[in-house]
């Protein structure tokens, strides 16, 4: 089996030799794994934008190595062109890098740097719009500017997903979206994740967001990774959570509050759904509830 | 008693004709009384934006009136009054910060409204202790943080002494932890200077510390009241697709199972007193969270919000109060 | 890219010369390159250097990061340097082929990339011992008496307070889309001008969309601050020139203004 992204021993220091030397990675090492879903957590400056920089290259690490498929991505022979395909990188509001005319020479841009023919590109941006909710013949010819926020961020990524990488890195994807738009861009996503079993890596804010879609936990704290395992096994450690500047979904909050005040409840709980079963059969069993 | 801020039949549209007409607002109606922590919700394009902005007549309306303090907003005699009664603060932190310092940003206000400069430095110093922020005063502003900026952009206003505060989606482009660092300082200023905040977010955990929550969906108000009644309201949010704290969703669930768990349960502590029966250290918090455990009605019923927080905050809360306190009652947490 | 760029910068410092009023400050930087166009003898520079020279020590400043605001200036003062060498008639110095280098034209060149060197250090000493916020409000007191002419002189001010607040901004964003469109694969480092430059679009694009959106929600921010102008307008710094400025102007007016008739 292959190993999209492997990371070891990787360190980062932004202006080194400089006062303003400022070390944003610190040693990690991590191995990513063919069509998982990873939620990649951690306070602001903890070193997420910086460690997913180094995923296709738009980082050199001052120490260390990046493998994508294997290959050190920083070897003499490797085009990091090739790697930029194969890493597919949204930035946060990934909107404003919008820039043509139409939303389809938009999308196309990513494809049309690959050096891919016509039909293979309308293909693809067609496959892309279609992968984000868009109706490619209704959006095509429109400028990227006159769409809503929310559509405007679907173009964006339909932008990079156009690339059709096996590896989707997004950073914050839904910021700034109202409720309506998040849920919807989540449900792309999860749904992307089934349909193309590409790898996605999702950073984000809201515990809620990466306990809904993740199975895996990335939490990382000034630099270093300092838990990584399954959501449920991560979202346990509260304590440690905390002391990184983050928390657990409210839901699980509660179980764990429960717990603390007595009730035998389990706290690996994740989704209001599975918090309903726990909680039904607690109060049934104390008689409050047939 | 006066009002605030009072809409009367207020309709807006964009645009002057034919197709690029658009209407925003329908038909508002709202008072928000002095003192009051209002907090507005919907989907982007629902209107809450542009009605943020008829509050301090950055719009006029196309129909209807707004009147703040009793001054139409409509006309252009009012306008610096109405500016300087209402502050708004914006979105992105980025694009209100309009000096290179901290300091000098702050001080743009009352340098707009013809202040002294003795009394400008006066207002500076108070203002940014307000927001905690004192120790940052000859900072580059982008070399703070989102909540920082975020928080020098309210002392921007407070500067400018407002009685009330329209803040528009403050904490959309802000981490978790800028965030709560902006809600403690909007809800300090609320409770301890008494100025009426008007808060537009999309999220649920902000709304519920306000007093009063505000739905709008299509240009008009569809739901208004105590968080406590609109968050039971369930179903209604999630036909708008907005959010629900998970703890109120989860409760409302356990209630079709026939839990009978109390309506509106807002937060952790709540739901755990009413699973597990209220927890000693559980009260206590509660008593200290001031307020917060009225019955929902209060608002509504024409009680005043602001006369009991300015009873329970008598010791000279006077305008001016910011000064000293700050370190102490306020900070402590951040 | 920007790294190297003297003029512009700002050391933060509480020497005598950051002290000094920022009117002070313009006015004997213009006595500077003033007296820098009068003066034609190899003493004359050299008192100039000293002169500035003694006020970067005096401010404080470190020499090394003085001197190198000089370097971007390398091509320009070999090309000047070069021009008046080969350009000028008289005693010859040497040759190369056609080309005649005479005595004269040495010094000129010599001369004139001095001349320019001064004028660079003269500038920087000013920028770098005065925030740029001083600098915005002398500018704005130095011209508020041409008002009456029509001069904009509070609007003007405005506008560089603004562009100042903005370029670390608009930086930071420049960085993020070209990183955005890099991982599009785009390309800004290979082929030729042509394409360079047309690979810039995806880069400019954006930049300006977003310069756009920015004065557009910065406007109304201002105005939701109530501010209308310079009408009527306080300032919380007031500038106030005192006893060490007055002294200050006197006396390096006084010397340059005699090395400039002696010299």
């Amino acid at each position: 089996m292959t190993v999209p992204i492997k990371v070891e021993t990787l360190s980062y220091t932004y202006n080194p030799g400089t006062p303003l030397a400022r070390t944003a990675l610190d040693d990690v090492n991590l191995e990513i794994g063919d069509g998982e879903f990873i939620g990649l957590i951690g306070a602001t400056g903890s070193g997420k934008s910086t460690l997913i920089q180094h995923f296709n290259g738009l980082l050199k690490p001052t120490r260390g190595r990046v493998l994508v498929d294997g290959v050190d991505i920083w070897q003499k022979d490797v085009r990091l062109k090739d790697i930029r395909t194969k890493v597919g990188l949204v930035f946060q509001y990934p909107e404003h890098q919008l820039f043509e005319e139409t939303v389809f020479a938009d999308i196309a841009f990513g494809p049309r740097n690959m050096g891919l023919g016509d039909d293979e590109i309308n293909a693809r941006v067609r496959r892309a719009l279609e992968l984000v909710g868009l109706d490619f013949e209704a959006v095509k010819g429109r400028s990227p500017f006159e769409l809503s926020g929310g559509e405007m961020r679907r173009v964006a990524i339909a932008g990079v997903l156009a690339m059709e990488p096996s590896v989707l890195v997004l950073d914050e994807p839904v910021s700034g979206l109202d409720p309506r738009g998040r849920d919807e861009l989540l449900e792309e996503l999860a749904r992307l994740h089934r349909r193309s079993e590409c790898t996605v890596i999702l950073v984000s804010h809201s515990m809620e967001d990466v306990a809904r879609l993740a199975k895996r936990l990335v939490v990382m704290h000034k630099g270093k990774v300092v838990a990584d395992g399954p959501v449920r096994e991560v979202f346990r450690m509260t304590d440690l959570l905390k002391e990184v500047g983050l928390g657990v979904p409210q839901v699980t909050e509660v179980m764990h509050e429960l717990a603390r005040r007595g009730k035998d409840v389990r706290t690996d709980v994740l989704t209001v759904e599975e918090a309903k079963a726990e909680l039904l059969r607690l109060l049934r069993g104390e008689g409050r509830v047939r | 008693m006066e009002e605030m801020i009072r809409a009367e039949n207020l309709g807006y549209q964009y645009g002057s004709a034919g197709d690029m007409r658009h209407t925003a607002l329908r038909g508002i109606n709202l008072s928000i009384r002095p003192g009051e922590f209002v907090a507005i919700i919907g989907h982007n394009g629902s209107g809450k934006s542009t009605l943020a902005k008829h509050f301090n007549a950055l719009l006029v309306p196309t129909s209807g009136t707004v009147t703040v303090k009793g001054m139409k907003t409509s006309d252009p005699r009012n306008l610096w009054r109405i500016r300087q009664t209402v502050g708004m603060v914006f979105q992105n932190p980025d694009n209100q910060i309009v000096a290179t310092t901290v300091e000098e940003d702050v001080a743009f206000g009352p340098e707009n409204l013809g202040v002294p400069p003795a009394e400008i430095r006066r207002r500076v110093r108070e203002a940014l202790e307000c927001v905690d922020m004192v120790e940052y005063v000859r900072h580059a502003p982008h070399l703070l943080s989102g909540g920082q900026k975020q928080r020098v952009a309210i002392a921007g206003v407070v500067a400018m002494r407002p009685e009330c505060i329209v803040l528009d989606e403050p904490t959309a482009m802000l981490d978790p932890s800028g965030r709560q660092e902006v809600m403690r300082t909007i809800t300090r200023l609320n409770r301890d200077e008494g100025i009426t905040v008007v808060l537009i977010t999309h999220f649920m955990n902000e709304a519920v510390q306000a007093d009063r929550v505000i739905v709008m969906e299509s240009g008009r108000i569809v739901l208004d009241g105590h968080p406590r009644k609109v968050f039971s309201e369930v179903e209604t949010l999630r036909a708008l697709r907005l959010d629900v704290p998970q703890v109120t969703e989860l409760a409302y669930e356990l209630n079709k199972e026939g839990a009978g768990l109390p309506d509106g349960i807002l937060t952790v502590e709540e739901f755990a007193d009413a699973i597990a029966g209220a927890s000693h250290e559980s009260r206590a918090m509660e008593g200290a969270e001031d307020g917060r455990a009225h019955p929902m009605s209060i608002v509504r019923e024409g009680a005043d919000p602001a006369r009991d927080r300015r009873a329970k905050n008598s010791e000279g809360s006077d305008r001016a109060g910011c000064r000293g306190r700050a370190a102490t009652a306020w900070c402590g947490g951040g | 890219m920007f790294g190297n760029l003297t003029i512009g910068q700002y050391i933060p410092g509480d020497s005598l010369v950051h002290k000094l009023d920022p009117r002070v400050k313009i006015f004997i930087t213009l006595v500077v390159i003033t007296v820098l166009f009068l003066v034609s003898t190899m003493a004359g520079y050299g008192l100039v250097l000293l002169f500035i020279l003694g006020a970067v020590l005096l401010a404080h400043l470190p020499m090394r990061f003085v001197m190198r605001g000089v370097r971007p200036l390398l091509f320009i003062l070999v090309l000047t340097f070069g021009l008046h060498l080969f350009m000028n008639e008289g005693r010859v110095l040497f040759r190369v082929g056609p080309l005649v280098a005479p005595y004269e034209g040495a010094f000129k060149g010599f001369a004139m990339s001095m001349r320019l060197v001064l004028l660079v250090l003269a500038t920087s000493i000013l920028t770098l011992s005065t925030s740029p916020i001083e600098l915005t409000d002398g500018i704005e007191s130095i011209l508020s008496p041409a008002r009456v002419l029509g001069v904009p002189a509070h609007e003007l001010a405005m506008m560089m307070t603004i562009a100042l607040r903005f370029i670390p901004t608009l930086l930071e964003e420049t960085d993020k889309i070209m990183k955005a469109q890099m991982a599009r694969g785009a390309d800004f480092e290979t082929g030729n001008v042509v394409q360079k430059a047309k690979s810039l679009v995806p880069l400019l694009v954006p930049l300006f969309v977003s310069a756009f959106r920015r004065a557009d929600e910065l406007a109304m921010a201002m105005e939701a601050r109530c501010y209308r102008g310079g009408q009527g307008r306080t300032r919380m710094k007031q500038l106030r020139v005192g006893a060490k400025d007055i002294l200050a102007a006197i006396g390096s007016t006084a010397a340059l203004v005699a090395v400039a008739v002696y010299l």
